[in-house]
């Protein structure tokens, strides 16, 4: 085998670094989709708002497990931190959302940045567990605090003042979609920054071979609490985001069950691939939301089985299914009018 | 006289009952070629582990240029000038040699942790991470992900990495492990024409490539430095050659 000459020069390393970072044909498309979403499916603005929401959730979750390689089981910890956080600024007399959130994302970030002391010192199966553990810690206290929390029931009676003065939280969900768009597509933006900067390659570093990085020069428990940081800001945004846009904080939104959910999501759509996020986040919640209209008991039951078809027959979700599918039509292309 | 690069003093290891660096006294000058050899369990690997601070030591000390080392985090060692290589490959299979290089290239300048900025930006540490790759010969594959490359490619991707890290001492734990004989040459040329500041220890089994490359030769055996010396000097020593060499010398 000869190798062919790929790069000769100083500029094509530049240049190959500058074509990882640029926007795909798919991008504008996406994103183009969610604006659409607004026009089309009128009725389902709620809806969509809520698979923003998750995408969001999902993206978070991506940054540690995707490009990290470090598996959580209590990613709503953050998610729920920016959603009482949020909430409850709105109970107690502050009610202007765009502040909201950044006292969420703010109140998140301080809430990983504490976790990742622990975190950041185990792998593996104690890491899992130590999220895991973090998690119901904290969903424990919130339901012990009903007072503060409403507990079981929920932070209810909140209120938020019309976005920039302006536009309404309607009750169709027009001025939340809207709202939900802008915010998540923002933070995607900074999502995909994290990912091309050089610490993204640290990431991707960790995920390949955490071993190795110690030997070359890498302090992993200083990288472990910079993503942590980072991934809970986003986490706790999106939380945030679901207090604003439903107008009432769950209890369940702190709960184990939907630190699973955003995995499965994350796992269903492909992970350490940005957009998997979105497309896990879309199908997992349109499943949700046609299956429990016609049974609500049983949901997870489809739920589960897609679970288990995806990992058993993607190489990476679905994203790299597509990914595999376009690799192959493209070779077909190639190959059958030659031969 | 020379200046130590890395020394170690009374330096002991023990798992368990089993005592596998046993006061461990040894000198590596600046800029030396030495190799570390003896028989299958000698104690070569952990040697290198304590030196890198993979493993903690029970006792004894690890001096870099002067400076105990003994209780430092790998990362800080590495910082300070130590690098190390594996005896099996140590990779980021998804990642090409490119990137592999840039990420050790932006640990060194301290950049690697800034989540704002764009990678491709930093165009002196790309180029410093292509210019190491085609020094060694790899300029042509940087592109390709790591796990495509030829073994032999990964072997001196494995050296790269290493001295992406601008190491004042290099540790090299088998380097041609597993390349064919006729390729291994290949490696240890690569490894010769390292800059004559770099002090390089490495663990061989191949007599051939010690006697050719290495200045100095320690011999350890059983955890214990058995012997030290030049190359004619160890190949002549009975005592070395009924332990270790006996088995390896033929005719």
């Amino acid at each position: 085998m000869t190798a062919i000459p790929e790069t000769k020069s100083r500029i094509g390393s530049i240049d190959w670094f500058r074509a990882q970072a640029r926007w795909r044909w798919y991008e504008p498309v996406f994103w183009l989709g969610a604006v659409a979403w607004y026009f089309l499916l009128p009725t389902y603005l709620p809806l969509g708002t809520q698979i923003l929401v998750a995408a969001l959730f999902a993206l978070s979750l991506d940054l540690i497990l995707g490009y990290g390689g470090i598996v959580s089981l209590g990613q709503s910890t953050f998610f729920g931190v920016g959603a009482y956080t949020a909430g409850l600024l709105a109970t107690h007399g502050w009610h202007e959302p765009l502040s909201c959130l950044l006292a969420a994302s703010a109140a998140a970030a301080l809430a990983g940045w504490i976790c990742s002391f622990v975190i950041v010192r185990v792998q593996g199966i104690a890491l899992l567990l130590v999220t895991l553990g973090i998690n119901l810690v904290l969903y424990e206290a919130a339901n012990k605090a009903y007072t503060i929390t409403g507990g079981a029931d929920g932070l209810q009676g909140i209120e938020f003042s019309p976005l920039l003065g302006i536009f309404h939280f309607d009750i169709y969900g027009r001025a939340a979609y809207i709202y939900t768009l802008i915010v998540v597509f923002l933070a995607f933006l900074v999502a995909r920054r994290i990912v091309h900067s050089p610490f993204g390659l640290a990431l991707k570093g960790m995920r390949e071979n955490w071993k190795r990085m110690p030997t070359l020069g890498a302090g992993l428990r200083r990288h472990g609490t910079l993503i942590f940081v980072l991934s809970a800001t986003i986490a706790g945004l999106s939380g945030a985001l679901l207090a604003e846009s439903v107008q009432f904080v769950a209890l369940d939104s702190l709960g184990v069950q939907r630190s699973v959910d955003v995995l499965t999501m994350l796992i269903v759509g492909g992970t350490g691939v940005l957009y998997g996020s979105f497309v896990g986040a879309t199908v997992y919640m349109v499943f949700r939301d046609q299956l429990s209209d016609l049974n609500p008991a049983y949901w997870y039951f489809w739920i589960g089985l897609m679970l288990v078809l995806v990992v058993l027959f993607t190489r990476n979700g679905i994203v790299g299914a597509l990914e595999d599918l376009s690799a192959w039509i493209e070779k077909k292309r190639r190959g059958a009018p030659s031969s | 006289m020379t200046a130590t690069a890395l020394a170690t003093h009374g330096l002991r290891k023990s798992f368990g009952a089993l005592q596998v660096t046993q006061d461990v006294r040894f000198d590596l000058p600046a800029g030396a070629r030495h190799a570390l050899i003896g028989p299958n369990g000698a104690g070569k690997t952990t040697f290198i582990n304590l030196l890198t601070g993979m493993l903690a030591p029970d006792g004894g000390r690890i001096e870099l240029e002067g400076a105990d080392i003994t209780s430092l985090p790998p990362q800080d060692r590495v910082k300070r000038g130590l690098a190390r290589t594996y005896q099996i490959n140590t990779l980021f299979p998804d990642l090409t040699p490119l990137e592999a290089v840039t990420l050790v290239v932006c640990e060194r300048h301290g950049v690697s942790r800034r989540w704002y900025e764009r990678l491709a930006k930093r165009h002196a540490v790309i180029d410093e991470a292509f210019a190491l790759l085609r020094d060694l010969g790899l300029g042509d594959l940087v592109r390709r992900p790591t796990r495509q490359l030829a073994y032999g490619h990964q072997r001196v991707l494995e050296i790269a990495l290493a001295l992406a890290t601008r190491p004042h001492v290099l540790l090299l734990d088998e380097p041609a492990a597993g390349v064919p004989a006729q390729e291994s040459g290949i490696l240890y040329e690569v490894i010769s024409a390292l800059p004559a500041e770099i002090a390089v220890l490495f663990i061989e089994h191949d007599m051939d490539l010690v006697f050719r490359f290495a200045s100095r030769i320690t011999v350890l055996v059983g955890g214990r430095i058995l012997r030290e010396g030049p190359p004619g000097e160890i190949a002549d020593d009975p005592e070395v050659r009924s332990v270790y060499l006996g088995t390896a010398v033929h005719g």
